[in-house]
């Protein structure tokens, strides 16, 4: 798969069996970024690499950017003046709005939000995440090494079973006293140490995205804010057709960041369509008192998302290999509140402490464990996981549980209980206990929010004229370099049954859609029809869905190549 | 060891995409109404060298002549190849020369910039397509010269280089060379720079950043030279050293860029009996 002719000479490198470095951290997302410059600044050689052509290429966030108190370590802490330099506004307001039959009810959501919160910004991933790897390089090259994009990392190095390094597309193999996997959803590093699999749809959320241009003056306008405030809006109801999820909005300095977040599981068996679902959102009356008369879209983008109740691992770790971040499943869903980016950033500035303090007692293979400690010490991990979900919440979706809370709350009883008790379950929802409790179940998301709307809400009284771009606009005002002849992700079994979940979960597919990367066919085999699967990853914007939900042979593209997000 | 001295010699050519040649009665390019670009062949030397640089370090310096209008092409190749310094090699008295007498004048100029130990050219010039003047200079220098370079490997210890170089040009014979070092390459179009260690790319991000810095005030970097500063007799150089008589330059016709259409509605039974007529005398036969 090199790209290199094969008549040049060997490098040195090459020849001796790799380059070697002291710390090799694989991403520069919040998780790498955090982690390289602990390191870096504590006189560790480390060599930082990323393999979109600039960092924040290819990362998505809905984007609210949290700096918790009891966290330990802040972004602005790590890195002086990010906030000045390249978030996007403050959030001031954060509310979530009931939508049902026409009606809304609001709940403000100040107390969750405001919760042991230092500050939390909204951000735009391709202009914070660039900004930061600026940093990162300056700093790592500093310290003797540096940060390199373009540089798609797709194995580790092995050597008498025990993981020394990894091996690159681009690079000769490189070992490394300490790896740090900071390579986020989908990490192709820890799935090959077997430390994450990609094989249940309960264990992820798939986040879609539009970022919608509007001027500043008319975000300010619109939303009633100054420039130095902002609002998030969260949204659930009755728009999604019942599927598990809820929608956001986030006022950026000069545009709105409107998006979804779906269970897997959910989404696929109800073969929705992510773009539909999002463009249930944008085109709701309820969000006609924001959108800019003319819609315009910038950017559409998505990536899955873990369910750290799920997926966190509890000993992220194995050998030279330490997970952070998405890689490690730590990304909290506090109910509607996300969290991810902070929570990569502080596991990536405890995977970095955990190494120095081994290294300083010349056992640098007891990184790992120290780690551990450290999540498990810091309070990390009880948020990531807390122990009272497993108790509740996990009965709560027990099905014939789930059944009938749903039941009761949609009943005329509970309809009554709702009325009555409309402020509670605003403060219910505003409980960072009881939000850590909330069962994933159709209550939570759509009854609930629903009956709430239908009880206690104000009829929605905005008119929406907004005209999405279609599927076929969307894919087509994306930038890709395509790596032709080598396609990222294989089809392993293109029966219906296998795969064809992918047609509609993937959000560059669609029913009956021919431009998208999965497409069902028929095809005639001994007088019988077959149902089947076709793959073109040339639209793909590497999100991951597909890796979960259809049988695949499933990595990242090339170095520099695939989807170019400018905004995520 | 004396860290490594690379130069490159690039130039500047009629950029032939846009904007008409023109010619004067003595079938010499008039380039005052030609826009000047860098050879594009020149781009293969400037990625060897800076593969060299990345490799080995030292000083690379970029050398053109040509008249002042030249800057531009200096100033893109100096940012392609990250390089220290650039001459441009520029007098009057060396207008209108051919091979030769460039070859004579490079040689000296070279031989100012302190004899460097590689010399990288480009193959061949889009305007006069010779091929000359790369050899031609080094035979002045007296180094070895290796053309059609696709891969090389340096010792700056040993003083010696290996290349990987095309046989009579021909992609699918490749052999390898050895020589020692000053020498002269010649770099195919074919070559292909190699950063396959983190610590090379790690190096072409730092050139690339320093080069950056140095583009913001490039006059402290650029240097004139014209015949009194290398110390040549006006003889030998320019039009008046140049043996190569250009007997005359034949433009070839283009093709006429409009053609007259008229566009038929294939359906349309009767315009479509109008079209066979039209080209009944054209069909074969009688
Ligand atoms: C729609 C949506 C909304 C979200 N909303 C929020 C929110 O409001 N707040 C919040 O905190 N979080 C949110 N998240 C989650 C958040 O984006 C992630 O949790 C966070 O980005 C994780 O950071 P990370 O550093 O672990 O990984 P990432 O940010 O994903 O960074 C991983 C980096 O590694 C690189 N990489 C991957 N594989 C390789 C490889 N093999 N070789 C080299 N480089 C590689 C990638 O290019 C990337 O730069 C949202 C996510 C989505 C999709
Ligand atoms: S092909 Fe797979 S990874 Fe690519 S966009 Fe579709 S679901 Fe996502």
């Amino acid at each position: 798969m090199s790209s290199e002719p094969d008549v040049g000479f060997d490098s040195a490198a090459a020849v001796d069996g790799g380059e070697a470095f002291e710390a090799v951290v694989v991403g520069a997302g919040p998780g790498g970024a955090a982690a390289a410059a602990v390191l870096a600044d504590n006189g560790v050689e480390t060599l930082v690499l990323e393999r979109g052509v600039e960092a924040g290429s290819k990362n998505v966030s809905g984007g609210l950017l949290y700096a918790e108190e009891s966290a330990p370590f802040a972004l602005d802490d790590l890195f002086p003046g990010v906030r000045e330099a390249a978030t996007e506004r403050p959030v001031t307001r954060n509310y979530m709005d009931c939508l049902g039959d026409g009606n809304v009810h609001t709940i403000d959501l100040s107390g969750v939000h405001e919760h042991d919160t230092a500050w939390c910004d909204s951000v735009l991933r391709r202009r914070l995440d660039s900004w930061l790897a600026e940093r990162v390089h300056e700093r790592t090259a500093a310290a003797g090494a540096g940060l390199l994009t373009g540089v798609h990392v797709d194995g580790l190095l092995w050597e008498d079973g025990e993981i020394v390094g990894v091996t690159c597309d681009e690079l000769d193999p490189i070992r490394a006293d300490l790896v740090v996997a900071a390579d986020g959803v989908n990490s192709e590093l820890a799935r090959e140490a077997g430390l994450m699999d990609w094989d249940e749809p309960e264990e992820w959320f798939q986040g879609v995205k539009a970022t919608v241009d509007v001027p500043p003056a008319a975000v300010n306008e619109r939303f009633g804010i100054d420039e130095n405030e902002g609002v998030a809006r969260l949204f659930a109801g009755d728009l999604f057709e019942g599927v598990r999820g809820g929608g956001f909005l986030y006022t950026n300095r000069d545009s709105l960041s409107i998006g979804t977040v779906f269970h897997l599981d959910s989404l696929a068996a109800e073969r929705a369509e992510p773009h539909e679902l999002l463009d249930a959102l944008l085109t709701h009356p309820h969000l006609g008192r924001w959108l800019p008369d003319e819609y315009e879209e910038r950017e559409y983008a998505a990536k899955l998302v873990p369910d750290s109740k799920k997926a966190a691992h509890p000993s992220p770790h194995r050998g030279r290999l330490l997970l952070v971040g998405d890689a490690a499943g730590q990304m909290q869903a506090q109910g509607p509140i996300i969290k991810g980016m902070n929570h990569a950033v502080s596991a990536g500035g405890l995977a970095a402490e955990a190494f120095l303090e081994a290294r300083n007692r010349r056992d640098t293979d007891a990184a790992g464990e120290r780690y551990e400690r450290k999540l498990h010490g810091s309070g990390l991990f009880s948020k990531l996981k807390p122990r009272r979900y497993g108790a509740v919440g996990r009965l709560g979706e027990r099905e014939a549980v789930a059944d009938a809370v749903d039941d009761l709350v949609d009943s005329r009883l509970g309809r009554l209980g709702v009325r009555v008790a409309g402020g509670v379950v605003g403060r219910a929802f505003n409980s960072p206990f009881l939000l850590g409790a909330l069962p994933d179940t159709r209550s939570a998301y759509a009854t609930v929010p629903t009956v709430l709307a239908e009880e206690l809400g104000a009829p929605v009284d905005a008119e929406n004229g907004a005209e999405p771009p279609s599927l076929e606009e969307r894919i087509g005002d994306l930038t890709y370099d395509t790596d032709v002849g080598n396609a990222h992700i294989e089809l392993v079994d293109d029966g219906y049954d296998a795969s064809g979940a992918a047609v509609t979960a993937c959000p560059v597919s669609a029913d009956g859609f021919g431009g998208g990367c999965y497409r069902e066919e028929t095809v005639r085999a001994n007088g019988d029809e077959e149902r089947v699967v076709s793959l073109d990853t040339q639209p793909c914007i590497e999100c991951g869905t597909c890796a979960v939900v259809a049988e695949t042979e499933w990595t990242h593209p090339r170095g520099g190549k695939g989807v170019d997000f400018h905004e995520g | 060891m004396a860290p490594m001295h690379t130069a490159v010699l690039t130039k500047g050519v009629p950029d032939f995409r846009e904007g008409k040649v023109a010619f004067d009665e003595e079938g010499h390019l008039e380039r005052g109404n030609t826009p000047t670009v860098m050879n594009p062949n020149d781009e293969h030397a400037l990625r060897a060298a800076l593969q060299t640089r990345v490799r080995h370090g030292g000083r690379v310096s970029v050398m053109s002549m040509g008249p002042p209008g030249y800057e531009d092409v200096l100033r893109e190749a100096m940012a392609s190849v990250y390089a220290d310094d650039c001459v441009l090699v520029s007098d009057k008295q060396f207008a209108a020369a051919d091979t030769w007498a460039t070859a004579i004048t490079l040689a000296t100029a070279l031989e100012r910039l302190g004899d460097p130990d590689l010399v990288f050219a480009g193959f061949k010039t889009a305007d006069g397509e010779t091929g000359h003047t790369g050899p031609q200079t080094c035979w002045c220098l007296d180094v070895p010269v290796v053309t059609h370079v696709v891969a090389l490997d340096i010792d700056p210890e040993d003083r010696t280089l290996r290349a990987k170089r095309l046989v009579e040009g021909d992609v699918e014979e490749i052999e390898t060379v050895e020589t020692s070092l000053p020498a002269f390459v010649v770099a195919d179009p074919e070559f292909e720079p190699s950063y396959r260690t983190a610590r090379h790319r790690l190096e072409r991000k730092r050139l690339r950043a320093e080069a950056r810095e140095r583009a913001e005030d490039i006059d402290d970097h650029l240097t004139y030279w014209d015949h009194e500063d290398l110390n040549l007799d006006p003889d030998y150089v320019g039009l008046d050293g140049s043996p190569t008589i250009v007997s005359g330059v034949d433009p070839i016709p283009r093709a006429p860029a409009e053609r007259e259409a008229t566009e038929v509605d294939p359906t349309d039974p009767e315009a479509m009996g109008s079209v066979v007529e039209e080209l009944t005398p054209y069909a074969g036969g009688d």
